[in-house]
């Protein structure tokens, strides 16, 4: 009887016949985690742009080059998913307004916007200068890029200033929006004991915001070790109070709202306790053990006020540690919310595919792309305020040319 | 070993009691006509993979592009609604099969529009232990996923009570899955049945998650979401959904609610009815009677 089950997920206890399959899998749990850390990174890179915090200077520009490489990325789980994504455009077209998911297209496409424009005015005197320094094809691109105005005078730059921290200022209601959003999609669904909480949409913030910056202390440590630059003390503070902050909010808003399902303890709630033992169980431990380890490490470089290269090690251990929680919470809540079987009466187990369309190669893939992506924006669009040279040859321009 | 099966391995007694007997006939009963049927569903689908359809791609994009003209028929005269007695369900599932041949769902225990439910009380229990066809000892048991068969698992123990819940699309008043459709391939037609727009559905599944009873699968072959429709197709021309018309026991009541005389609206004013999970607000269209706590 195996090969009559082989495309079935195992269950035990009761489930509706329709549940076998799950509707939303893996692909699902790297979209709200690839958003998230846009979100987060969009956070930190307003901190310098819009509250003019001067230790997150040298991580800004950066900051929001990681925010647009992954908000390019962002859609495309969704379309892998979809079963028939050729499609897709129907719901920007005729959009059905009583849907959570119809505004998607049109929050996902402003944000995009957004911050195409920012980093444009964050940029524009660079590619400017650029367009000057460099010599065929990728000057004629530069040169494109400048839009004609390549009036980089003292008033026109603090007009520049000016306007990228506009978009900044909307851009943070904007990230907070697309990725409360996401989580309305979920804690909307009344279906969902596990996803119905009023808390979900707050949850999926926190958590981003958390996600995003370390997101970016990983990537600032590993691009300085790479530039072999050094890397500021007081960014890393800087970044050290953020994750700390967050962290402590996260844990304490997710810890509610395990409490909330607990103490009110409506029916079912043997299954959802069942689920927390069973199905996602591997999951909910890394997510709670990375949580208390990045809680611990953060406490502990503040109360010791830590600085130096033991700052660097701790906190870049912390900050991957808490880009592992937040996936894990992602995949707790997004496959764990549709293996507690909506009669309550039973569990399923998902066991992902390696390969297909919907499958963890595919994952990996789509989770690589927006880091490559950045890797070769950052050669485009050097964020790091070094002094542009000519004919750098980042790219061996008169071979292409 | 599930709780389930732990619950009837504790339960066990030597010899099967009165309180079975009576389900043990009525499934004999049934499986003697099941195999008939079952047996031709079987041979369509020797050379077939899992996922058979009994319309082809071809059928099916003709009955989209080219609808029958039904000039007689008028949405706005008629409030459709289901009736199910639970009491007088046999569990024979010739409402299960009869779907499956009318609707071209997907031949497998995973894809339904409809199916029911067994609930069995043990002896001293407070709670119900509930499988459908698609478990997979039923399906063992059966031989095929598409013999549809519950097996004779409770033969040794001793029953307090036990019964079918025939379940079928509620047609919601409210539905979950017309309300989060994010591109209206999904809408509520003026005479009650929720239908699907299988040219305009993106397969996001959105309403596979939103609907409270499981009734919406996902058909991966054609990429699109699939639901239970009431058989439209008959009702729009005066005949009875295929679950109804092949029922032995009169178990599922069909009828226009504007008609205070149908089937329906009788079934409705005579008995103690309920719907399943009210507290959703979704108002469903199927009214249950003899239902019992345990019901989800």
């Amino acid at each position: 009887m195996e090969s009559v089950f082989h495309h079935v997920t195992p269950h035990i206890g009761f489930i509706y016949p329709n549940e076998s399959e799950l509707p939303w899998t893996q692909l699902i749990v790297i979209y709200p985690y690839i958003t998230g850390l846009v979100a987060g990174a969009f956070v930190v890179s307003s901190l310098h742009h819009v509250f003019n915090i001067k230790s997150f200077a040298p991580v800004s520009r950066f900051a929001l080059l990681t925010a647009l490489c992954f908000m390019i990325f962002a859609p495309s789980p969704l379309l892998f998913h979809l079963g028939q994504p050729t499609r897709a455009f129907n719901a920007v077209i005729t959009p059905h307004w009583t849907s959570a998911m119809a505004a998607f297209g049109y929050v996902a496409g402003f944000y995009l916007c957004l911050l195409i424009l920012e980093t444009w005015f964050a940029f524009r005197e660079d590619i400017v200068a650029l367009s000057k320094a460099r010599t065929g094809l990728l000057g004629k691109v530069y040169g494109w890029l400048t839009l004609g105005s390549d009036d980089v005078s003292p008033r026109a730059l603090a007009i520049d200033h000016k306007i990228a921290r506009i978009l900044s200022m909307i851009g943070i209601p904007a990230a907070c929006g697309l990725h409360g959003y996401v989580g309305f999609v979920f804690g909307s669904l009344k279906t969902r004991e596990w996803w119905s909480s009023d808390l979900m949409p707050v949850i999926f913030l926190l958590s981003a915001v958390g996600s995003g910056v370390g997101l970016l202390i990983v990537l600032y440590v590993i691009a300085s070790k790479f530039r072999k630059t050094p890397i500021v003390d007081e960014t890393m503070r800087g970044l050290l109070y953020v994750l700390f902050t967050a962290i402590t909010v996260v844990m304490v808003i997710e810890g509610l709202e395990l409490l909330e399902i607990f103490y009110k303890a409506r029916e079912g709630v043997e299954t959802v306790r069942a689920l927390i033992m069973g199905p996602i169980w591997a999951g909910m431990s890394i997510q709670w053990g990375m949580s208390l380890f990045v809680l611990a490490v953060t406490s502990g470089l503040l109360l010791y006020n830590v600085h130096g290269e033991r700052l660097v090690k701790w906190l870049f251990a912390a900050g991957l540690a808490m880009m592992i929680g937040v996936l894990a919470m992602r995949w707790n809540v997004v496959i764990g919310g549709q293996e507690l079987s909506k009669t309550m009466k039973g569990l399923l187990t998902y066991y992902p595919e390696i390969f297909g369309r919907e499958s963890l190669s595919v994952v990996a893939l789509i989770s690589f792309m927006p880091y490559f992506t950045l890797w070769l924006a950052t050669k485009f669009l050097p964020p790091w305020g070094e002094k542009i040279e000519p004919e750098r040859k980042v790219f061996d321009t008169p071979k292409l040319a | 070993m599930t709780t389930q099966d732990k619950a009837i391995k504790s339960q066990k007694v030597p010899m099967s009691r009165r309180g079975f007997l009576g389900l043990l006939g009525k499934g004999a009963a049934c499986t003697g006509a099941l195999t008939c049927t079952g047996a031709a569903i079987g041979s369509a689908l020797a050379n077939e993979p899992k996922r058979g359809f009994q319309q082809n791609d071809k059928q099916l994009a003709e009955s989209i592009n080219n609808p029958p003209d039904i000039p007689e028929y008028n949405w706005n005269d008629h409030q459709w609604a289901i009736g199910v007695d639970t009491e007088r369900c046999i569990g024979c599932l010739r409402c299960m099969e009869a779907c499956k041949m009318e609707n071209s769902v997907q031949m497998d225990a995973f894809h339904h529009r409809t199916w029911v439910e067994r609930y069995t009380y043990l002896e001293g229990s407070n709670t119900a232990i509930v499988d459908s066809q698609a478990d997979p000892k039923n399906v063992e048991n059966a031989g095929s996923e598409t013999t549809f068969r519950f097996d004779n698992r409770y033969k040794d123990v001793k029953v307090d009570k036990s019964f079918f819940v025939p379940k079928l699309c509620n047609q919601c008043e409210h539905p979950s899955c017309v309300q989060v459709c994010p591109t209206g391939a999904t809408f509520k037609a003026k005479d009650g049945p929720v239908l699907i727009d299988t040219t305009y559905c993106i397969g996001c599944q959105y309403c596979v998650q939103a609907c409270p009873y499981g009734a919406r699968s996902f058909n991966e072959v054609r990429g699109v979401a699939e639901k239970c429709n009431w058989c439209y197709h008959r009702i729009t021309k005066g005949l009875n959904p295929a679950c109804v018309e092949v029922c032995p026991t009169g178990t599922r009541i069909f009828g226009d609610r504007n008609d205070p005389e149908s089937p329906v609206s009788l079934f409705i004013k005579n008995n103690h009815v309920q719907v399943l999970k009210p507290e959703m607000g979704n108002s469903p269209n199927v009214f249950y009677k003899g239902t019992d706590k345990e019901v989800v």
